[in-house]
């Protein structure tokens, strides 16, 4: 027998070693260069701005990929004007993962990148804009919108939208207001942002009269796992008017399949994580009729972006999907300031506290902790399965 | 306590079905660990395989919606026949690559560990680059419709399905490990190796049948995955193939019973835990109640061996 309690010793060692390194078993670093190509002789040393976000990861990659193409977008078109700073575009693939973003953060600066567009998730935020602090490099984020992000009195980090401290009462709103639900189930995923924005929600139900029926302190799925049937049962045992889900699209989907599946036909919402179309390859039929929220507009249908959308299309063979707009703008901005002469990351940060850009989206004005000033957040809906914006919510709910 | 009450037998349903499925893949596992005395980890990318290999046949017989009737029967066998075929040539191929060159050489079982979990990210890996890294999503294939109602908790045909079928398929392999003479085969490796080669057992055939019934059992286990979550990904059984482990150790590893009676309370234990305490603590008080399960009887519910099977 002791020679199998030896053995059993050494397979729970190594099934804790495997546990680890499946947690980590995609830690590629892609880390590519775009742009900077043309013209060379402008400006041979070149300057360095760097995009961060998932590009791989099994977590919502899209999200990454829409960002990245806006970015480059952005700096190709710089690029072509005539004696423009050339700027070369450097990616760091975080696969959305924070347990990745340390190091990667870390090679930003080893790489002498002089701003960053990102992180794009909350949770790699969290553990990159210290060191982008310590740094001195600018970081504006086109999509991480947990509100606890900026509560360090950082000087360094900008985010180019609403934050969730403004999405959640205007989802909480929506269900109330617009939909009349007074019981609501508030489901999330645990993560930094579904929990944040879900947390958010449940806050600001009270003060509109509505309960959270189910999760009335915490209801997580884990969206590792495939099973939401436990969650799914309480939601029909507590009969709610509505659901709100505070999670990525892929993990939206498959609950709301596993909802719909088991009878459940209420109003479903959830938050930017979800407004995406990978939602209806996902969820399917399932989907239709779900609301999803976001800080974003969706350039598509509006005619001062249009020339962004055309561009994008020819570079990229698709439409710009959520936070590409962001992202171009965030871009933009940064680019301006290299347009001024800023080169250092102090100067950019400098001119991007100090000045105001007209982008696609909106007017990108920094107040003194780095968040946007005015930003607004809309409503889609999936029609037909397909994404549709219907509008602003304080204009939806009337005030 | 309130919770439980009120959703008692729709937590039953939902934990029986998900146990099932646990139940199929822990085959694999304590089939594996009863002959070789191996944790067989790369078993949770045979089961990525299986339904990977349903989703295409799906593909392949260019089904988008729900099938019906005979229709439905032969597209389900189909998709069986497909995922566990794929399924049992992985593991056998899985077994003549990275497992028997290391048996043949006496090499120690922690090297065929190591081998096993390079093997793991090696299937996971290849698939997350070939397939993306993105959920992809099954057609519907059988419409999904209540049967009949149990209290609180709804009888649906996709989990009825499920539950029969992985019933079904344990008691077959039951009974052909318990009966025929290739089941006494394996029966005996397990028992004593050494002696069952003396007794002229072809070991390496026993051990390759081991990790073909294995895989067939994993494939079977993904097509009802297929049917009942409708999605698959690179690391589909990474989660899963840590809880159909779990569910093999609660039942006793090397015990077949033990692996259906582990994946079922498993299930139970999860969805009853949820339901109480929300489903966050899910995981939390699975691995307690196995933990807890361990201290009293540390071989498990039905204890470890393959070889003490009642024939």
């Amino acid at each position: 027998m002791s020679h199998r309690a030896a053995w059993w010793r050494g397979a729970a060692a190594l099934a804790a070693v495997a546990l680890v390194l499946g947690a980590c078993s995609s830690s590629k670093k892609k880390v590519a260069t775009t742009g900077g190509t043309t013209g060379g002789a402008t400006n041979a040393a070149g300057i360095k701005i760097g995009f961060f976000g998932s590009l791989t990861g099994p977590n919502s990659p899209q999200l990454g990929i829409n960002e990245r193409d806006g970015v480059k977008l952005a700096v190709d078109q710089h690029n072509k004007k005539s004696g423009a700073t050339q700027v070369s575009l450097v990616e760091y693939d975080s696969q959305g993962d924070p347990a990745q973003a340390p190091q990667l953060a870390q090679k930003a600066v080893s790489d002498k990148v002089v701003a960053i567009v990102g992180p794009a998730f909350s949770g790699e935020s969290k553990v990159a804009d210290p060191i982008f602090e310590q740094a001195g490099i600018p970081n504006v984020t086109a999509s991480a919108t947990n509100a606890t992000l900026q509560t360090h009195g950082f000087k360094y980090f900008h985010r180019g939208l609403a934050n969730d401290d403004a999405q959640a009462p205007a989802d909480a709103k929506f269900l109330v207001k617009k939909l009349n639900a007074k019981k609501i189930a508030v489901i999330d995923d645990a993560s930094d942002y579904g929990k944040g924005l879900a947390d958010g929600v449940r806050k600001a139900l009270s003060g509109l009269g509505a309960t959270a029926v189910v999760g009335a302190t915490a209801e997580s799925i884990d969206p590792k796992a495939q099973d939401f049937s436990s969650t799914v049962n309480k939601i029909n045992a507590a009969k709610p008017d509505a659901i709100f889900y505070g999670g990525y699209y892929a993990d939206s989907g498959r609950l709301l399949k596993q909802l719909r599946d088991a009878g459940v036909k209420v109003p479903f919402e959830s938050g930017d994580g979800s407004e995406d179309q990978k939602i209806v390859d996902v969820g399917g039929q399932a989907t239709e009729g779900a609301y999803l929220t976001c800080a974003c507009a969706d350039p598509t249908t509006d005619p001062k972006a249009a020339s962004f959308v055309t561009g994008y299309k020819s570079a990229f063979n698709g439409n710009p999907a959520i936070y590409s707009a962001e992202a171009y703008d965030v871009a933009n901005f940064i680019l301006a300031a290299v347009e001024s002469g800023a080169t250092t990351g102090a100067a950019i940060n400098t001119y991007l506290n100090t000045n105001s850009y007209t982008g696609i989206t909106k007017t990108l004005k920094f107040d003194s902790t780095g968040e946007v000033t005015g930003g607004s957040i809309y409503e889609y809906q999936v029609k037909s399965q397909k994404v549709t914006q219907l509008g602003v919510v304080d204009q939806l709910v009337g005030g | 306590m309130d919770h439980l009450v009120h959703q008692f037998w729709s937590s039953t349903i939902d934990g029986l079905t998900v146990g099932s499925i646990y139940a199929l893949v822990a085959l694999g596992y304590t089939l594996v660990y009863g002959v070789l005395k191996l944790i067989n980890f790369a078993h949770s990318e045979i089961f990525m395989i299986g339904t990977f290999a349903a989703l295409f046949t799906l593909h392949g017989l260019n089904v988008t919606g729900p099938q019906t009737g005979l229709a439905l029967v032969g597209v389900l066998l189909l998709c069986l026949a497909a995922a566990m075929a794929a399924s049992s040539g992985a593991a056998v191929i899985l077994e003549r690559v990275a497992y028997r060159p290391l048996r043949k050489r006496g090499a120690s079982r922690l090297a065929a560990l190591i081998s096993a979990i390079g093997a793991s990210f090696f299937l996971r890996e290849v698939f997350g680059i070939r397939y993306g890294r993105d959920l992809i999503a099954f057609p519907r294939v059988m419409a999904k419709s209540s049967l009949f109602r149990i209290g609180d908790g709804n009888v649906r045909n996709d989990k009825l399905l499920v539950v029969v079928a992985a019933l079904v398929l344990m008691v077959v392999l039951d009974r052909f490990v318990a009966r025929t003479r290739l089941g006494r085969g394996i029966r005996a490796t397990a028992q004593d190796p050494e002696t069952a080669v003396l007794m002229g057992v072809n070991i390496d055939r026993v051990v390759l049948l081991t990790f073909l019934l294995g895989g067939a059992a994993a494939g079977a286990a993904a097509t009802m995955f297929g049917v009942f979550f409708e999605v698959t990904q690179n690391i589909i059984g990474f989660v899963l193939g840590i809880k159909a482990f779990t569910a093999a150790v609660l039942g006793g590893i090397g015990n077949l019973r033990g692996a259906l009676l582990g994946g079922l309370t498993l299930g139970l234990i999860e969805n009853y835990g949820a339901s109480i305490w929300g489903s966050q603590w899910k995981d939390v008080i699975a691995f307690t109640v196995l933990v807890g399960v361990l201290l009293l009887r540390p071989t498990g519910l039905l204890g470890e061996a393959l070889t003490r099977e009642r024939a």
